[in-house]
């Protein structure tokens, strides 16, 4: 009964791949042999002409990307990693003699950038996790025929479309430690105020939940689409079966939006692990670095406070590296996994 | 170009170059996560200064300044007389944001305005790289302002680098109804008599606390701390710049404000949130006070105050006199128009402009001439219980014995030492919290 269930779903994950952009084969490409007509020889001409307009022609069309890639994206990157094995001199803001390693020394040994590290990734646990199971729940409710659609839709994208920093005022002021609303309100029903820009984990809950109020929606949305792809004779067939709600989400709408699952996991995977208006704002400290413990400061704001505001370019370079290739073995680990996953789902 | 372009681009299609994609899909990626640190290599020289134009139709004459300098109304009563020369302000609210934002713009050597305010305890770092700013001395304006605030901008070759706006000679504000409900002296000249010495003011707020449990004594370790500070002649640095935290001087400062955050201080971070809110909330009942702070107790308690909420000023600083920020206008070499610019910035720190100021916002003159005006020693401000500020400003101002001595590395060490009284506060053990303090400021070195 299972397998029944399970092969059309995989033919309609097929189906509607939205990654179907599968290299349509063309003919026009294959070489028709040579002549030495000197009649057919313009032809000829003509023919490599076109022949070269279908295999550039693709090439151009995506080229600005990449031309202002290698602009802003490249070079900069390039340019970081040169940096980073120079010293620089603070007073005049500029690049100072080559030392080697140095810096990468001095930020593998810095207790703060370590720290950082650890709060990056709690408060990168303590918001995706929380985040994709929370905007699967909402596409689920949302996949269904409502009154008024598009409106409970888009409400659902209001907080994405907020200005962060707007957003981080209101929750400074929610949750600021002595005055703020959370704490009142706790006070008044008579449990002890949370420290919220003191104690390490409760920080973190508090940035994570400004991180969920903003990109839960979006995800919600993106996972929507994907659930409005699912095809509805499934869940006829499934109700049929005897599926409950439930076993026709499990069984049929998860594995059915596998492929948008991964984007979604692994684009906020990539963004969690560089979260940082938030904590930048949270702190209300003067030297806004993420609490004067460095309790939530997260590794890109390391990276600011050593850069921008320390005038330390080699040593952020460096660290901006070493997250870097954090993030990239973290991806391609993410990648491997649910690789390993789908390949075991399809065989 | 183009065809180079082209065969480049047509190199995918060959095999073998399907890792070039890879590589192409890789950096894509390292492009979103090193986003954040693309560094500007500026390749002019920024040393140099920079070709002058004059002002087109529609230009205008930048100034950034950062809290509050009163310059509104002084902007748009020069434009009214100078059309040629429009001046536009941006203005932020806090001085390290602003730092933070001109650092940037001096590395990329593009974005700084033609005016910049400089906190005066980063004027010695101008100093210390004074050739990217314009050399602002002149011989009118010998004599104009106070010794101490001129010395403090000029670099060893006699260069000017700022005008000063203000000086912050430090008073105590207090809240007098709430002294008055502790059962303490609340009246100016008794106030004035009781805090004669640190140990006068924390013994009072020993006794303060104890009357009044819901309420602190000052309003921030942070502040105190400074405040004690100003009166230190070498806080972080001795006189060869070389790097000395670890004084007997700083350490007793240290030591004393942190002994205190749990009875007296609030526990909050100046300028935070709960700090502000303290001033509606009867958080605290006192708190140094330099004349710009006047300005910031008006906004934060809010104008006029809440019932019950009596402000006053008195005419004392514990250990002597203070002085506690003061400004700088000046002019980066990238500005274009460096001739109006120094005019502008002239004219907005010269003595008719620094009394207006003083009287709209309270900051207190740096100009000698400003100081000795009639309207100044008699002036006095309503919120504050009528309160002669301009008499007890100026007696403050000839209080102060000690300026104390800073290097290029001034206002980064303060920043952390800051983080350190924060610490404290927010619970880290003093010890464990001076150690980060000292790796903090080895880090700078």
């Amino acid at each position: 009964m299972s397998t029944s269930s399970d092969r059309p779903a995989g033919d309609v994950a097929t189906a509607t791949d939205p990654a179907g952009g599968s290299p349509a084969p063309h003919g026009a490409g294959r070489r028709t042999s040579g002549s030495d007509d000197p009649d057919r020889r313009r032809l000829v001409r003509r023919q490599r002409r076109s022949r070269w307009d279908l295999k550039l022609s693709p090439y151009l069309y995506i080229s600005p990307f990449f031309l202002l890639f290698a602009l802003v994206g490249l070079y900069p990157l390039l340019y970081t990693a040169y940096l980073s094995f120079f010293d620089w001199n603070r007073a005049y803001y500029i690049r100072g003699d080559f030392i080697g390693l140095d810096n990468y020394k001095f930020v593998l040994t810095d207790p703060t950038f370590l720290k950082s590290l650890v709060n990056t990734f709690s408060i990168f646990l303590l918001s995706s996790v929380p985040q994709i199971l929370l905007a699967l729940a909402i596409a689920a409710l949302l996949d269904r025929s409502l009154r008024a659609a598009t409106f409970w839709r888009m409400s659902v994208l209001l907080p994405f479309v907020v200005a962060p920093t707007a957003a981080v005022l209101i929750f400074g002021s929610l949750f600021a430690d002595q005055y703020g609303l959370i704490n009142q309100f706790l006070a008044s029903i008579g449990i002890d105020k949370i420290a919220w820009h003191v104690d390490r984990l409760w920080s973190h809950v508090a940035i994570a939940s400004m991180v969920n109020w903003r990109w839960t929606g979006y995800n919600a949305l993106i996972l929507l689409a994907a659930m409005q792809a699912v095809p509805r004779e499934l869940y006829e067939s499934a109700a049929l079966d005897g599926a409950g709600k439930i076993r026709q989400f499990v069984s049929v709408t998860l594995p059915l939006i596998r492929p948008t699952m991964i984007f979604v996991i692994v684009t906020s995977t990539i963004g969690g692990l560089q979260i940082f208006t938030e904590p930048r704002l949270f702190d209300d400290t003067v030297s806004r670095e993420g609490g004067p413990d460095h309790q939530y400061m997260t590794s890109t704001l390391y990276i600011y406070a050593r850069g921008i505001e320390d005038q330390f370019y080699g040593r952020a370079s460096a660290a901006a590296w070493v997250l870097f290739l954090i993030i990239v073995s973290i991806a391609v680990l993410n990648f491997v996994i649910t690789r390993y996953l789908t390949r075991r789902h399809t065989s | 170009m183009r065809t180079t372009t082209q065969r480049a681009l047509s190199g995918p299609t060959r095999p073998g170059t399907r890792r070039r994609n890879r590589f192409l899909a890789a950096a894509a990626v390292t492009s979103l996560v090193l986003g954040v640190t693309s560094a500007c290599g500026g390749s002019d020289d920024p040393t140099e200064s920079a070709e002058q134009e004059s002002l087109g139709e529609g230009e205008v004459l930048t100034i950034t300044t950062f809290g509050e300098f009163g310059y509104d109304e002084l902007i748009d009563e020069w434009n009214a007389a100078n059309p040629d020369v429009q001046v536009e302000q941006t203005k932020i609210s806090q001085w390290d944001d602003w730092k933070a934002e001109m650092n940037t713009n001096l590395q990329a050597n593009s974005g700084m305005p033609d005016i910049a305010a400089i906190e005066g305890d980063f004027m010695p770092a101008l100093i210390a790289a004074p050739d990217r700013w314009v050399d602002l001395s002149s011989d009118d304006l010998d004599g104009r302002w106070l010794e101490f605030k001129v010395d403090g901008a000029t670099t060893s070759d006699g260069e000017l680098l700022g005008y000063a706006t203000d000086a912050g000679p430090e008073a105590i504000c207090y809240r007098a109804d709430l002294l008055e409900k502790a059962g303490l002296p609340s009246d100016r000249e008794e106030v004035a008599a009781a805090l004669g010495t640190w140990d006068d003011y924390y013994a009072m707020g020993d006794e303060f606390v104890k009357k009044m449990p819901g309420t602190a004594w000052y309003d921030a370790s942070g502040s105190i701390a400074q405040a004690m500070l100003n009166q230190v002649e070498y806080p972080f640095q001795t006189e060869d710049d070389t790097v000395d935290v670890e004084n007997p001087e700083l350490e007793a400062v240290y030591e004393t404000v942190t002994s205190n955050v749990n009875t007296l201080s609030t526990k909050a971070a100046q300028w935070s949130d709960d700090w502000s809110a303290g001033f509606k909330k009867d958080g605290f009942a006192t708190m140094p006070c330099p004349g710009w702070m006047r300005s910031v107790i008006k906004d934060n308690t809010g104008d006029p105050a809440p019932k019950g909420a009596v402000w006053d000023v008195a005419d004392v600083f514990p250990g002597g006199g203070g002085n506690w920020g003061g400004s700088y206008l000046s002019v980066p070499k990238s500005s274009t128009h460096q001739d109006e610019a120094m005019e502008v910035a002239a004219w907005l720190t010269a003595p008719e402009q620094q009394l207006k100021i003083f009287e709209g916002y309270g900051n207190f003159p740096s100009a000698i001439e400003a100081l000795e005006d009639p309207g100044l020693l008699s002036s006095t401000d309503e919120y504050f219980n009528d309160a002669p500020v301009g008499e007890i400003f100026s007696s403050r101002a000839s209080a102060i014995e000690v300026q104390p001595y800073k290097g290029p590395l001034y206002s980064d060490i303060l920043q952390k030492f800051q983080d350190a009284i924060n610490r404290v506060d927010q619970g880290t053990d003093p010890q464990k919290s001076w150690d980060t303090f000292l790796s903090d400021v080895q880090a700078l070195q």
